[in-house]
């Protein structure tokens, strides 16, 4: 057992030094050495936690009331633009209330013809042999559409998917950020956003639905019935952004925020701020035709269903571009440009975490950790020299080499180092050493029971090892449930743990041996010093 | 060079003879523990409860009492103040409001707006907001993982030695776990994340010395099968001490460093792994070794098993 071909010491050895070659971009990273590293070379690094780098984590929820909100509203949109296409079938009395949509069919001749083209706006939902909504008839005048529990599942889950891209575009518009945004179980979004100096903007702009819709004003509804709430049929009392009362606009939707294809931050004549927009072809088409027949009517600019602005159609807008006017500062106008040109989130999205750390703290915690570290392994270096002499030299290099692999294995995967993880560092260095321990106290027990040096040696390694094998194993079991159970940084340090806890079992049992093989081998000593 | 010897060659304690004293002090301590756990209450952090935090470096030292009645002036709900880690880095910590989420939001933005206003060169080192919703499935979580990882690597041992191991293991885990704790009540520390990562590295690191000399009673309940068990047991744990004692120092003497000046926002996390491994050093001699007398483990326990796998297994 103590016998260690050559071939074997080369493979240990090159473990080594590539355990050590990788986990150098890491320990330099920040230093003025860092520019010195060939570029040549692999720059496999560890990543810092948010907790040390700083930064913002949110965690987003879709709003599953809004989700079902957003839904029924775009399939009414989809209904009345269906009905008014040839042969067109009048409708009257539409609804979402009680989460479905009814309408009435004037002409009751028409209901199957009707229902038979509702039918066609719904989509089977793939896997599941259901469609997205139920098409019903009522009283033989209404069409009731109900979405059906597999259709809002499948739609909140494309709604995710867009809102996750949406969300990415409005914090990173330059896509040059090294920001992480993921769904997480359905209808989360985990976003994570390094060195962040102001976490309330970024809820800002992530917490903005932003739906732009023009619709024009309803001027035949009577103001006391607005005050009130009610409004014509076919309009709808929305409140104004700035909160100065209400106002009726037709419910049908002249152009769209999702016809834009730029919005941008400028200002108007009076240099007040404002929003340039621009449309789309089909977009600017509409717009142009819904102004040209509306001359000297108001239209209402509305965002997430407040009135920004009703400015007064003068003459016909034709060449695409529109100003969004309210009463914007530079930044609101500024972060609303940039939310109309991400795309409107297709569900509202609640922040229901928040961590943020600030960058200086980060840096003290690092700081701290790694002076913590450096003494607490002096110290174990230092006891395991005077506890076991020549064998304690052993385990301080096996210890040394413990900590590079960790590191190495750690930049080669990418890991996340977080302030955890730096405890599971110093807790990997004070329990590493106790394979060693645990083989030394071992061969001092067979010594003294009166084996010779080599066979005390090789009893003591193998004796020893059955314990060391299943105190790790409870140990990965442990680490393992923390990194299933945990979220960021407790996963950070569980990571870590489960590393230290290979590296150190090759360190201090295989890596020791090797060793101690070397020296009988070279100086065939007939006593030992442990 | 004379080495360091911190246990004596020949060392033979009478461990067991102490073994229905110290099993009465730990079910004392074990019950008192969880009397407090329960009675007083841990003092559970955003992370569990919801709510929100705030952590701020002032430029200067400042008059808390003027603080906490700024922030009372906001009507924000009950808010406390503590000081954290220096006499500058203050804890603000506000209860979540009863107005969901956008009211959660708007209180921190209102507290940091104070700050900025009012105390010129202030640092907001850290802001964390945990909403109802979140907190709940965090605290599931944490105990699920706790309760996981103890059966998890109770059924190992099981699994690695005999039944009566891993009832051994199991009752050696729930005695530190409610040891831990049972401090965490008592000294009204924070309970976070963090802390519950600790529990789960007690549950692994505790039962390091378990599972050593859980391995040695094995091997010499194999060698001197016609040793008695209360001798064995003691036999095992002298062997083993020099180990345990060396193990239990490194370890501690790299997490006091740790406390002592490492990172403030995870001493929580330090001081209850340093404790669980104290209590998991006491524990695997008091609670661990003695159980197997009380499950009546035999000499023999091994044989059957042996015997099937191994025929020719001579004792040594």
């Amino acid at each position: 057992m103590l016998d260690f071909p050559r071939w074997k010491v080369w493979l240990v050895s090159l473990v080594v030094i590539l355990g050590i070659f990788f986990s150098i971009p890491s320990l330099i990273a920040g230093t003025e050495l860092a520019g010195r590293w060939p570029a040549w070379l692999p720059h496999y690094k560890i990543n810092l936690g948010l907790d040390l780098a700083g930064g913002s984590h949110l965690l987003l929820e879709a709003d599953a009331q809004d989700a079902q909100k957003q839904r029924l509203q775009s399939m009414e949109d989809s209904v009345t633009t269906e009905l008014r296409r040839d042969p067109h079938i009048d409708i009257g009395d539409i609804s979402t209330a009680g989460g479905r949509l009814s309408f009435m069919v004037r002409d009751p001749t028409q209901i199957d013809a009707g229902v038979e083209r509702m039918r066609r706006l719904t989509q089977p939902v793939a896997l599941t042999g259901n469609r997205d909504w139920d098409v019903q008839v009522v009283d033989s005048t209404r069409i009731v559409m109900t979405p059906t529990p597999s259709g809002s599942a499948q739609s909140l889950k494309d709604a995710m998917g867009v809102a996750r891209d949406v969300v990415r575009r409005r914090i990173d518009p330059g896509g040059t950020k090294e920001i992480t945004v993921i769904t997480e179980g359905g209808n989360r979004i985990l976003v994570q956003v390094p060195g962040v100096e102001d976490p309330d903007a970024l809820k800002k702009l992530i917490g903005q639905t932003a739906r732009l819709e023009f619709k024009l004003v309803d001027l035949s509804a009577n103001p006391q019935d607005i005050q009130q709430g009610r409004a014509p049929p076919g309009s709808q009392v929305l409140p104004m952004a700035d909160g100065t009362g209400f106002m009726a606009v037709k419910r049908r939707v002249m152009v769209s925020g999702d016809q834009l294809t730029d919005a941008k931050q400028s200002f108007d004549q009076d240099g007040r701020p404002d929003i340039d927009i621009t449309f789309n072809t089909a977009g600017a088409r509409r717009f142009g035709r819904v102004t040209q027949e509306n001359v000297n009517k108001p239209f209402a600019i509305i965002l997430d269903d407040k009135i920004l602005s009703a400015p007064n159609i003068n003459e016909p807008i034709l060449g695409g571009r529109a100003q969004i006017t309210g009463n914007f500062t530079v930044q609101s106008a500024h972060d609303l440009a940039v939310s109309l040109a991400s795309g409107k989130l297709p569900v509202k999205l609640n922040v229901i975490e928040e961590r943020t750390v600030g960058p200086d703290l980060g840096k003290d915690s690092i700081h701290k950790g790694v002076i913590a570290s450096a003494i607490g392994t002096l110290l174990v270096i230092l006891f395991m020299l005077v506890t076991y002499g020549r064998f304690g030299v052993y385990a301080t290099v096996a210890l040394i080499v413990n900590a590079f692999l960790i590191l190495g294995i750690m930049a080669l995967f990418n890991a996340t180092l977080t302030l955890p993880g730096i405890a599971g560092f110093i807790l990997t260095i004070g329990a590493a050493v106790d394979a060693n321990v645990l083989i030394n106290e071992r061969i001092r027990e067979e010594i003294r029971r009166g084996r010779r040096l080599i066979d005390a040696v090789e009893t003591g390694y193998h004796e020893a090892f059955r314990a060391i094998f299943d105190a790790n194993v409870t140990h990965v079991i442990s680490a393992g449930i923390m990194a299933y159970f945990g979220s960021g940084p407790v996963r950070g340090f569980a990571v870590v743990l489960m590393i230290g806890v290979v590296t150190s079992v090759f360190t201090a049992v295989y890596f020791t041996r090797m060793l101690v093989a070397l020296w009988i081998h070279r100086t065939r000593p007939r006593v030992l010093h442990i | 060079m004379k080495l360091l010897k911190l246990v004596p060659d020949h060392t033979n304690l009478d461990f067991m003879r102490w073994r229905n004293l110290a099993l009465i002090l730990s079910l004392i301590a074990t019950a008192a523990s969880i009397a407090f756990t329960f009675y007083r209450g841990l003092n559970l952090g955003v992370d569990f409860v919801g709510g929100q935090l705030i952590r701020v470096t002032f430029a200067q030292p400042i008059d808390v009492e003027q603080l906490r009645s700024r922030v009372d002036g906001m009507h924000l709900g009950e808010a406390s103040i503590q000081e954290f880690g220096g006499p500058k880095t203050f804890q603000i910590r506000l209860p979540k409001p009863a107005g969901g989420e956008a009211a959660t939001n708007a209180a921190s933005t209102q507290v940091k707006q104070l700050i900025i206003t009012d105390y010129p060169g202030a640092r907001i080192d850290a802001v964390e907001t945990v909403s109802g919703k979140v907190s709940e499935e965090l605290a599931e979580d944490s105990a699920k993982a706790i309760v996981f990882a103890m059966v998890g690597i109770a059924l190992y041992i099981w699994f690695r030695f005999e039944w009566q191991f891993g009832v051994g293991a199991l009752l050696t885990l729930a005695h530190d776990v409610a040891m831990t704790l049972g401090f965490f009540a008592f000294t009204r520390l924070q309970v976070d994340l963090n802390v519950v990562a600790a529990f789960l590295t007690i549950v692994g690191y505790s039962l390091n010395d378990t599972v050593v000399i859980y391995d040695r009673i094995r091997e010499n309940l194999r060698k001197y099968r016609k040793m008695a068990i209360l001798p064995l047991l003691n036999l095992s744990l002298n062997e083993t001490l020099a180990r345990t004692v060396v193990t239990s120092l490194t370890v501690l003497i790299a997490l006091g460093v740790l406390m002592a000046i490492g990172p403030e926002v995870i001493f929580g996390l330090a001081i209850a792994i340093f404790l669980g491994v104290l209590i998991g050093t006491y524990s695997s001699i008091y609670i661990s070794a003695p159980v197997l007398v009380w499950l009546g483990i035999q000499p023999d326990s091994f044989l059957k098993t042996e015997d099937k796998d191994a025929p020719e297994a001579q004792p040594a």
